[in-house]
């Protein structure tokens, strides 16, 4: 075997071509996230500190939110609304993880999936619902005993159907993670088994229960559909924001308000990844997974716990969904398609659905190329240490901004007289970027996981064979990562196609989108209309996900033959 | 030893606080089989990185034929790597694997393909070449991981504890296969190992590590034999240790018995050194008389291992000292080897080492 060096020149120029290709990808990136997360929330801290004729006036509209009694009084309903609604939800989300990870009960799976639909609905969806339910023509409204559903019982109710799979999710992962010795050993010490669920179960689930209870309270004190759907005259500071800048086109203050949802929002992620740190520990890797023993009362139990909420689940969708079909309620309750002629309720007719299918799938193409080329610079790239590091930090950033706070920076942002970006402003892409830019983070962990599991010495290895970077991430990379896409690009869809807080402040004449469209026509009183809306909406959505789960059969089945073993 | 084929020299790297190579220098002549052998955290991954170019020294310099390489990135050095998890692309199929540095060289698919099969041919895989890795079994993922560190016929062949991750039976065929492989292709390896009796069967030469330095670097036979330093005695085999005191020439005191070297130690008489035996040295002569070094000492245990039996031996002169003695099980079964019988035992001058405590 002769060892034959290749000239050492064309070597090189080989090397420093691979060199710059690598440092023009991570710069490009860096630049993207700079511009889609950075800067608008920059503009956004500047214009709190501005009049509404742009000259800097310091900490006067904070002292003067402070001293406006009506706005402090939102403040207050927010975080109440917020505490309850976690107090209810996070109890429910145990309770039904607990079934799904810790007893033998049948069906599971089923009831997972129940569990994930509010996921593809709008928020707006459960508010319009319980409005069918519980409001002035409701057919459930003496449950209230004379209360009314639009305001606080309204918005913590839809809240606790919206916030359940984030926190179910949450929760199952904590209690998945068991290791079945600790409880062969609480056993074998004959420790019965309430002393046990308190002297092991719950101290696992802990920081699972944790950082799902911050979720939860800033999804609540962020959310806008569903205060802005079935709140009335209960104001909170999402509606606040809105309020101020929508309607009285009182920018500074909107960006103060801005500002204020901001803090939950930062403190709910450091206690997240303080929690996350610790959990690590929790579970080493020669853990025994639990594999939940036959216990018929409590399978029973949670049999029927889970069949009785998942049924309130399913009932909260049907009821829209047939709400939607029903000629005239409450008087006329016969099936119709009246309702899905948008056309008679909204001037744009059905074409922000088009539009909002449209954004979504542009932000799904945008948002899968760029995060995982993002997270593989972070997680693969070599050298340009401070660029990369800039990556990863705007990566994380967009899970404290909500989606409210990040619509109104791009208002100042990118509708600012100065900025030559300014021509993308109300089109569909900037609408599409918007949404790349508030879901970045889950998209960017999902994939800089995938790739964390793959071994480092791959690159070791393509390295001592000469074989260049970008040769390496097609043939190897992007392929064992196909699955990891494949969810990102869904989840990106699924979320630009029913979020309706940032893109509330951005649409235009032109790219009105499904989730505002529901907003305007129940603000004009068409709520069977909006119902429909929220329906398509949600169908869409599920298929969507329907259809990823077949390509990803497809995929793993054909394509991917290397997996089976 | 002309020209070495690769050379270290003065090579540093600290990770933070902990340093991870100290100065480290060493020359691997061509066709020579390397392994670095040392405990966890000793520095031997480290230097085999730093020779490869995947971890950038603090300072120091690499030369890989005569080039001073010290920092050119790891394509530019010419080499092939194995690693314990054997690195093998799982969506690709073995005569992928083996192909893919090749490929990229533009070189005819039909010379690419004649060169797999060669290689697979050569790591006694023939067969295997459709298939994906996750359908083979460990030993033979390790001949894919070898075939393709060998296809771009590297001058330097980097081996990353490759038969760690392999159960004990395929270990010991694979390392013979490993032998064998090398002597034919005459290419320079290094391999690191923390596993002494792989360092030991493989090696030309073998490089003991500790703590970021390199303790002594020698054929098997000199190390073993010869261990430079407590540390490597005790690392690389088994060795007794006894306090003892330096006397004048070749004698040294271990409590009230003195005993005599094959050699001077050249320690000043009167300073507190340490005695080194190992136990297979040790004889158990019928006779007191007629043999050097010759004491009576007590049967204290005597534990069986399959092969050899151990037993642990009190001098009557020293009670307070306990030696280990090796005996081929054969030898053993003498009822004078029972628990506290007495007998006389011998330590032979020529096997005895003597280091400064």
């Amino acid at each position: 075997m002769a060892a034959t060096l290749p000239g050492a020149p064309a070597a090189d120029r080989a090397r420093t071509h691979e060199r710059a290709l690598l440092g023009a990808g991570v710069t490009a990136v860096a630049a993207v996230l700079l511009a889609i997360v950075a800067l608008p929330l920059a503009s956004l801290l500047v214009k709190s500190f501005q009049d509404g004729d742009g000259a800097f006036v310091g900490l006067a509209n904070y002292a003067r939110w402070f001293a406006t009694p009506a706005l402090v009084a939102s403040l207050w309903n927010s975080v109440w609304v917020s505490l309850l609604a976690t107090a209810i939800v996070i109890p429910l989300a145990f309770a039904y993880a607990y079934a799904i990870t810790r007893t033998s009960m049948p069906a599971k799976p089923a009831f997972v999936a129940v569990a994930l639909l509010p996921l593809f609905t709008p928020s707006l969806l459960p508010a319009i619902s319980l409005i069918y339910v519980f409001g002035n023509q409701g057919f459930l409204k003496s449950w209230l005993f004379g209360h009314t559903v639009y305001g606080p019982i309204g918005i913590v109710l839809a809240q606790v159907f919206y916030c359940f799979p984030h926190a179910f999710l949450i929760v199952a992962t904590a209690l998945g993670l068991a290791d079945q010795r600790l409880y062969d050993a609480a056993q074998a010490l004959g420790t019965s088994r309430w002393r046990t669920f308190l002297a092991v179960t719950l101290p696992g689930a802990k920081y699972g229960l944790t950082s799902a209870a911050f979720v939860v309270f800033t999804l609540v004190v962020t959310d806008f559909g569903i205060p802005k759907v079935i709140g009335g005259q209960f104001a909170v500071l999402a509606t606040d924001a809105y309020k101020q800048v929508v309607g009285q086109q009182n920018f500074p203050m909107g960006a103060v308000v801005g500002f204020i949802l901001l803090v939950p929002a930062v403190l709910a992620f450091a206690v997240d990844r303080l929690t996350h740190r610790r959990q690590v520990a929790l579970l080493s890797a020669r853990a025994v997974p639990l594999v939940p023993a036959r216990q018929p009362t409590l399978d029973a139990a949670a049999l029927a716990f889970c069949a009785a909420f998942g049924l309130l689940l399913v009932g909260v969708i049907a009821v829209a969904v047939w709400a939607s079909f029903v000629t005239y309620w409450p008087y006329n309750l016969s099936l119709s398609l009246k309702h899905y002629r948008f056309e008679e309720f909204d001037a744009a007719g059905w074409a922000p659905w088009f539009n909002s299918v449209a954004m979504a799938s542009l932000a799904a193409a945008i948002g899968t190329a760029v995060v995982f080329a993002g997270a593989y610079f972070v997680e693969k790239g070599r050298g340009f240490g401070p660029v990369r590091g800039l990556i990863q930090l705007l990566a994380m950033l967009p899970m404290a901004v909500p989606g409210l706070v990040l619509g109104l920076a791009y208002v100042f942002f990118f509708n600012a007289p100065w900025n030559p970006l300014g021509v993308f402003y109300a089109t569909l892409l900037l609408l599409a970027v918007n949404s790349v830019a508030h879901f970045y983070t889950v998209a960017h962990v999902t994939a800089v996981t995938a790739l964390k599991q793959i071994d480092p010495e791959f690159e070791s290895v393509s390295q001592s064979l000469r074989v260049p970077w970008w040769t390496m991430l097609r043939r190897v990379t992007l392929p064992i990562c196909l699955p990891a896409v494949l969810d990102i690009f869904v989840y990106l869809f699924v979320n630009a196609l029913t979020t309706v807080s940032a893109v509330i402040f951005l649409y235009g004449a032109h790219t009105k989108l499904a989730a505002i469209s529901i907003v305007h026509m129940d603000e004009a009183g068409a709520t069977a209309a909006a119902a429909a809306m929220a329906t398509v909406v949600f169908v869409t959505a599920l298929a969507a996900k329907l259809l990823h789960l077949a390509l990803a059969r497809w995929v793993f089945g054909r394509l991917q033959a290397w997996r089976r073993r | 030893m002309d020209t070495p084929h690769l050379s270290v020299r003065e090579l540093t790297k600290r990770f933070g606080a902990f340093v991870a190579l100290e100065r480290v220098s060493l020359d691997v002549a061509a066709g020579e089989f390397v392994c670095f052998l040392g405990p966890s955290g000793c520095g031997k991954t480290t230097l085999l990185r730093a020779i490869a170019g995947l971890e950038r020294q603090d300072s120091g310099r690499v030369l890989i034929g005569g080039r001073d390489l010290s920092d050119a990135p790891p394509s530019a050095r010419d080499f092939g790597i194995v690693f314990q998890s054997y690195a093998l692309f799982p969506n690709l199929t073995v005569s992928e694997n083996v192909g893919f540095g090749l490929v990229n060289r533009r070189r005819p698919a039909a010379e690419v393909r004649r060169r797999v099969d060669e290689l697979l041919a050569t790591v006694g895989l023939p067969e295997q070449a459709g298939k994906f890795p996750g359908q083979l079994s460990g030993g033979q993922q390790q001949r894919v991981a070898l075939a393709r560190a060998l296809a771009t016929s590297p001058s330097l062949l980097l081996l990353d504890e490759p038969l760690s991750a392999l159960d004990a039976r395929v270990r010991l065929r694979l390392r013979d296969e490993l032998k064998a492989l090398q002597r034919r292709l005459g290419i320079t390896t290094i391999m690191v190992t923390h596993d002494q009796d792989e360092a030991l069967g493989l090696a030309d030469r073998m490089v003991v590590m500790n703590r970021g330095t390199i303790e002594q670097a020698g054929t098997p036979r000199q190390v073993y034999d010869a261990p430079a330093t407590p540390f490597v005695a005790d690392f690389v085999g088994t060795m007794n240790f006894l306090a003892c005191v330096a006397d004048a020439g070749d004698r040294v005191r271990v409590g009230g018995i003195e005993l005599r070297c094959a050699q001077p130690h050249g320690l000043p008489a009167g300073r507190a050194a340490r005695l080194g035996i190992r136990p297979e040295a040790v004889r158990l002569p019928r006779q007191v008389n007629g043999h050097a070094n010759t004491l009576l000492a007590r049967v204290d245990q005597v534990g069986f291992h399959g092969g050899f039996v151990r037993a642990s031996l009190l001098p009557l002169e020293a009670p307070e000292v306990r030696i280990a003695a090796d005996l081929s099980s054969g030898e053993a079964d003498a009822p004078r080897l029972a628990c506290g019988a007495e007998l006389p035992i011998a330590l032979p001058p020529d096997r005895l080492r003597v280091y400064p405590a």
